[in-house]
């Protein structure tokens, strides 16, 4: 039983005055992901043709690492900006909510720490 | 967690079945959505044999018809029969439109008609449209101006100016696209939906309005604003033509502005 007003209960909190970020970097991910996933799957193409060597000094280069390593991390930020949107849509109980954003979160980041460091283990 | 399925006591049964005097032969039949809050009854859905030479053009003629000539019990909201006030929303042959414009001819087959999807039932097609209201008065929808301006001049506006509130200005809150919306069905309690992102974007795009800067940040919340994911069912279902999408585009376009520069 509530004598909250209709006025009340719409305006709740009020507004977070975030989210514009959270939205924009979703947007920019997608867009850098384009020429990312394109030199990825040109990479992948051309390293199958080789052998283990051929790999090893494919990611001796600076330039080929580097590359590796921006797409790996924007793929893992979009797709943890995307998972988020999808708990917040569907997941209404406050503490599953939770848990389930920032199991995401730290998920993402530990996968992220796992690519970093296993590029530089690459031949070592 | 959102509810796909509708609880028990929700479960839409088959109602009673309602025959056209016997001598009809230009018959359509119109499968209405019943609920009373007066019994325990379940839902249902009634069937009505309309004779088409005896009644209008329009879904809204068959509905006042059969209140009329065969079950006064019928509930509805309706008021100009000329989809200017937006009463008589109603989710007819799948999709959320106003009966008094919407052609018996443009549906295929039975005429299936149901409340505005997703709202709580007053009665019947009656849906309770209190929080869409209160939304709506939530974003303050008035001309808000700091510059004095004395009662016997205007506030005065170029042709171009007043021409951006062309498309805005014509809604009728009849709330078909806000209930035609996903993310407004699962997320309603804070979402604002369409139709009032729409109202907000008209005071937004008003050269005379000098409030945009706290407007917009009134809107910048992950819930209010950003739980619209471009899925366009308010635009394909807008029974005035108009674009509620685009508008939503718009504020996040200001927003990307603001913080942008």
């Amino acid at each position: 039983m509530s004598f909250k007003s209709p006025l009340g209960k719409a305006i709740g909190l009020g507004s977070a005055k975030h989210g514009f970020n959270h939205w924009w970097l979703q947007r920019v991910s997608a867009v850098a992901l384009i020429p990312l996933c394109a030199w990825f799957v040109f990479s992948i193409v051309c390293l199958l043709q080789g052998d283990y060597e051929t790999a090893v000094i494919f990611f001796d280069s600076p330039i080929q690492t580097s590359l590796m390593i921006v797409f790996i991390l924007v793929l893992i930020y979009h797709a943890q900006t995307g998972l988020q949107v999808v708990i917040e849509d569907y997941i209404h109980k406050k503490f599953v909510n939770l848990i389930l954003l920032y199991g995401v979160k730290f998920l993402s980041v530990l996968m992220a720490v796992m690519a970093v460091v296993s590029i530089f283990r690459i031949g070592a | 967690m959102a509810e796909f399925t509708l609880p028990k006591n929700s479960k839409v049964k088959t109602g009673e079945h309602y025959a056209a005097p016997s001598g009809s032969t230009n018959l359509r039949t119109f499968k209405v959505y019943r609920w009373s809050p007066d019994d325990e009854k379940n839902p249902s859905v009634d069937t009505y044999d309309v004779d088409m030479d005896t009644c209008g053009p329009m879904v809204l003629d068959a509905l006042i018809k059969i209140k009329n000539e065969v079950d006064s019990t019928l509930t509805f909201r309706r008021s100009c029969r000329e989809g200017i006030c937006g009463s008589c929303a109603m989710n007819i042959d799948g999709t959320n439109t106003l009966a008094c414009t919407k052609a018996i001819d443009e549906c295929k087959g039975d005429v299936k008609i149901y409340p505005l999807p997703h709202m709580p039932v007053v009665k019947d097609l009656v849906p309770d449209l209190t929080h869409f209201y209160a939304q709506y008065a939530s974003i303050e929808p008035w001309l808000k101006s700091k510059t004095p301006v004395s009662p016997d001049e205007e506030r005065l506006q170029s042709k171009e100016e007043r021409e951006k509130l062309d498309g805005l200005y014509e809604c009728i809150l009849c709330a078909c696209c806000s209930t035609s919306c996903p993310s407004y069905w699962w997320n309603s309690d804070k979402y604002l939906g369409p139709a009032i992102l729409l109202q907000s974007y008209r005071w937004l795009a008003d050269s005379r309005d000098e409030a945009t800067g706290e407007r917009l940040d009134e809107l910048e919340d992950p819930f209010k604003l950003y739980r619209c994911h471009t899925i366009m069912n308010c635009t394909n279902t807008c029974p005035k033509g108009l674009n509620p999408g685009k508008a939503i585009a718009e504020i996040k376009a200001m927003i990307a502005e603001k913080n942008n520069g």
